[in-house]
């Protein structure tokens, strides 16, 4: 929470993207989380990538439910779409927007509140559905916003800021997005934007449901010497397992690819992911790879982190629906209501 | 990169760019949120302790602190430093009270100043209240010495002057009006401890063309000129008058002679626009008057007809720049330009043709005293030199600068001690935290533009030689213009071992300012892989120390900084704080007993 709005004033050397647009056309309201919120990077870093995609403000919507997460999609893209849902039900409307406009890009902003406890079986169906989504999942072990109960994916062992120790077993999202068939799942870390910000472009320009779950330290109430959740514990622990670069279409590559541990990742846009394990035995295509690692990782005390599997051959909710492939605000309107007498017709089928 | 040490008052110094700028290292942030306050006698007295003379340079500075203010780099225009600090001069109640008195009883050490300019009631202001006798010789009946006699009263009302210099003679210097002096042999067989020269830069330059003295009448040399316009030696001219030069003495040359009935001012000078000395703001003021300045022209011949001056000759240039930024001058042609009088005003030259060359005082071959930088004093230990008789013509507030620094050498060459070794430079660092997001200064930033100064219309500023053109800002002005000032001396101070690298600050930052990265060396590297990179290689980098988690270090770029403290307000552990700097500058007196 900062007293004052950030001065309308740039720096003379900032630069424009594709569209003209400087960093700062891509931020939005002044952050009202705590200082020194993790929150508040994620939000910086989705800033930093949409700015280097050229994304077009008013080609995105940001969905959001309840929670601290939840208040990112205000600070930044301020000439974007937004939806802010009622508590875990941001998957379910975001399903619906997507399937009335299938052209927005879909940025949704969630916590570990947010999809695994209220909202667990509204996530885990966007994920089956396969919905064109970036699904940020701002994980930080607590419920902030009620003053720092233990929150699904608090670790066992890990204690509260009074000291109390948390005895249930932490739902972990990268595991869970692996078992339910997503085709792009990642972790990353709101304190590392070198690593974040490529997978959160990358995320975007995924076809399908994209998943990235970002430990995000609540200063407040988790960054204490007890937590599993703090910026000591997460930079001690953490390993990077895949690096991720995005390459998007227009840039050409002009890097030769002579390392052999590069594999490069085509995306429906045409863009690319180019993957370098940094793990020997990684093969962050081959989800039961992935998921045995991070399993591994886990069993030693290791945060995985990097773009961790990544499927671009899935088909996502319109392949599978068999949807029309415009948006329905292009559809004619007397083909989009084609009037009673067509109802009747479809009805007499059901008869 | 090593990190940076803060301890040392010269890095906090210079990210306050006015202050750093100024010559007499004035607190213009200070200053500009006392008159924000309505506190104009305070301001006034905190602008005084560094400058002396804010009222007279509130209106006639040539303003180093300008061109530096942040504000012109990130946006247009800085902040109008110079007229603001006329607004606390105007508005301010009667002070006498609070200013330094000299003591009843003397130290017993006598000085004599040549010169009543202002570097030497500078040297005065700062020994007199140490109980010095202090006596001032000057050649006119009146103090001020050029600021009276060479800046016109439209632009400095004689008032002003009288006030600013009397709070100073009034303390009890010795007055010597009308008395130049003729011999310094016969000024030190007075037995006097000390003496300083600050009698400036009194001799015009000459310009030697065919046709100079063929009608001398009608060419004037500027300094002089204006001086015979100010005693009322000379109240009238031709009609068409050229001015020779363009710097500050030839802008004042163009308007007086404006008003002493020419109708007709061109001003010309030999190279383009860009090179022009004259401040920017006094050329605008001379051409809002219906001067014409005239580029590119170098004067070749006067044109005498029956002894009497038609015009000047001048050759039209084309100047062109070589690879290594020589540049180089080929005539065009050559024009002549009728005109009835001449002013030439194209540089000043010292003049010391009554310090006899055997009394150990050393010349150069330019004719100039051998004086020491810093101390300011002369191959002969009792004589200081100060202003323009230093080291030739600057202006005002650099006079001002020489005074406060040769004082400290008087005074300890009195004392009995090593001028050479001079008092230190201190200063105060306090937390300007008063609260949750509260904090002792306006952090906000206003996006105003800069103020327009109101001037005195133009038909009504012709109908008497003293009509002051400029006439202060509004209040209301005021008001809104101390608020563009960014607070530079309000300090981005950061604590090492207390960041957690959440990167809060980074984010914030509207400016780019901040960077959390691996060290390296040498500095310039550092500098292209910053958040935005740091090009502008006169502003400083501030390296931390290791961070306690990555032992990566804290970058910040002093360049566009804008001290609006969010870096302070987003920091979760206080390692960003704001922190109110105050620069000590010693004074004569302050360390010396």
């Amino acid at each position: 929470m900062t007293s004052i709005a950030k001065p309308p004033v740039r720096h003379p050397s900032s630069r424009t993207n594709g569209l003209g647009l400087t960093l700062r056309d891509y931020e939005g309201a002044m952050s009202t989380l705590c200082a020194g919120c993790g929150h508040d990077s994620v939000t910086a870093a989705l800033v930093q990538a949409a700015w280097e995609l050229d994304l077009e403000p008013h080609r995105a919507a940001k969905m959001s439910g309840i929670g601290c997460s939840s208040k990112t999609t205000a600070y930044f893209m301020k000439q974007s779409h937004g939806f802010n849902a009622v508590h875990g039900r941001m998957p379910s409307v975001t399903s619906g927007a997507a399937a009335a406009n299938r052209d927005l890009t879909y940025i949704g902003i969630s916590g570990d509140g947010d999809s695994l406890s209220i909202g667990l079986g509204q996530m885990s169906h966007a994920i089956r559905r396969n919905v064109n989504m970036l699904y940020v999942l701002e994980n930080n072990g607590v419920y902030g916003l009620t003053k720092g109960q233990f929150s699904a994916s608090a670790d066992i062992g890990s204690t509260s800021k009074k000291g109390e120790a948390n005895e249930q077993a932490p739902i972990d999202p990268v595991l869970l997005a692996l078992t339910l068939g997503a085709t792009f799942v990642a972790r990353s870390f709101s304190g590392d934007k070198k690593q974040l910000v490529p997978i959160l472009k990358a995320g975007i320009a995924h076809k399908g449901f994209a998943l990235v779950d970002v430990i995000s330290p609540c200063v407040s109430f988790n960054d204490h010497e007890g937590s599993t959740k703090s910026y000591a514990y997460t930079r001690e622990h953490e390993v990077e397992v895949v690096h991720a670069d995005f390459v998007p279409l227009r840039r050409e590559i002009t890097v030769p690819e002579t390392n052999e541990d590069v594999s490069v990742v085509q995306l429906h846009d045409g863009g690319s992911v180019r993957l370098r394990a940094t793990a020997p035995d990684y093969d962050p295509t081959d989800r039961d790879s992935a998921y045995a690692h991070v399993r591994a990782c886990q069993a030693r005390h290791e945060i995985a982190t990097g773009l961790l599997f990544v499927d671009e051959t899935g088909r996502d909710m319109h392949d599978m629906m068999r949807t029309v492939p415009t948006p329905l605000i292009d559809v004619p309107f007397e083909r989009l209501c084609p009037g009673s007498a067509a109802l009747d017709k479809l009805m007499d089928r059901f008869r | 990169m090593g990190a940076t040490d803060v301890s040392n008052p010269r890095y906090y110094h210079k990210v306050v760019d006015c202050q750093w700028a100024c010559p007499a290292h004035t607190n213009v942030p200070g200053y500009l949120r006392l008159i924000a306050q309505g506190r104009y006698d305070d301001s006034y007295l905190l602008n005084r302790e560094s400058n002396v003379f804010p009222g007279i340079l509130g209106r006639t500075c040539d303003r180093p602190c300008e061109p530096a203010c942040r504000r012109g780099r990130v946006e247009e225009k800085p902040v109008a430093i110079c007229r603001l600090k006329r607004v606390a001069a105007d508005n301010r109640g009667d002070i006498r009270d609070r200013l330094p008195k000299a003591p009843s009883k003397k130290n017993g050490k006598r000085v004599a100043l040549v010169g009543a300019g202002p570097a030497s009631l500078t040297v005065a202001n700062d020994l007199l209240p140490l109980g010095y006798d202090v006596t001032i010789y000057e050649r006119n009946a009146q103090p001020g010495g050029l600021m009276r006699v060479n800046i016109p009263a439209f632009r400095l009302p004689a008032s002003v002057l009288d006030e600013e210099c009397g709070y100073i003679i009034d303390m009890g210097a010795n007055m010597r009006y009308g008395t130049p002096v003729e011999s310094l042999k016969s000024l030190l067989a007075e037995g006097y401890d000390a003496v300083f020269v600050g009698s400036g830069a009194p001799k015009g330059k000459e310009l030697d063309i065919p046709g100079r003295w063929d009608a001398p009448e009608q060419v004037h040399i500027g300094i002089e000129w204006l001086a015979n316009v100010h005693f009322g030696h000379i109240d009238k001219i031709g009609e068409r008058v050229l001015i020779i030069g363009v710097g500050n003495t030839a802008m004042d040359c163009c308007r007086t002679a404006k008003r002493v009935g020419a109708k007709d001012v061109k001003v010309v000078a030999r190279r383009g626009r860009k090179y022009f000395k004259a401040s920017p703001w006094e050329l605008e003021d001379a051409e809002e008057e219906q001067v014409e300045i005239v580029e590119n022209h170098a004067p070749k011949r006067f044109v005498v007809e029956n002894g009497k001056l038609v015009g000047l000759e001048f050759e039209r240039l084309q100047w062109t720049e070589d690879a290594k930024g020589k540049q180089s001058s080929t005539v065009i042609e050559t024009v002549v330009m009728p005109c009835d009088a001449v002013i030439l005003a194209i540089g000043q030259d010292n003049a010391f043709p009554w310090i006899e060359r055997d009394l150990g005082v050393d010349f150069d071959a330019k004719g100039m005293p051998v004086v020491d930088k810093a101390t300011h004093q002369s191959s002969k230990p009792d004589v200081f030199f100060g202003g323009d008789a230093a080291w030739g013509p600057e202006n005002i507030i650099w006079a001002v600068a020489h005074g406060h620094a040769a004082a400290i050498s008087i005074d300890l060459h009195c004392q009995g001690k090593p001028v050479a070794e001079r008092p230190p430079e201190g200063m105060s660092l306090v937390s300007a935290k008063m609260g949750m997001h509260s904090w002792a200064y306006e952090n906000d930033y206003d996006a105003a533009k800069r103020a327009k100064m109101q001037h005195e219309a133009l038909e009504k500023r012709f109908s008497g030689i003293g009509i002051e053109v400029e006439l202060g800002y509004t209040p209301e002005q005021a008001a809104r213009e101390v608020q563009r000032c960014l607070n530079c001396d309000i300090q981005t101070h950061f604590t090492a071992p207390l960041c957690i690298e959440c990167d809060a600050c980074v984010d914030v930052c509207p400016t780019n300012c901040l960077t959390i990265t691996t060290n390296s060396s040498p500095i310039d590297e550092l500098r292209t892989r910053l958040s935005a990179p740091a090009l502008n290689l006169a502003q400083e980098l501030y390296v931390s120390a290791e961070l306690p988690q990555t032992r990566r270090v804290m970058v910040k770029d002093e360049d566009v900084c804008l001290h609006c403290g969010l870096c302070a307000e987003r920091c979760p552990t206080a390692a960003w704080d704001m922190r109110t700097f105050d620069l000590q500058l010693p004074y004569a007196g302050q360390v010396s007993r």
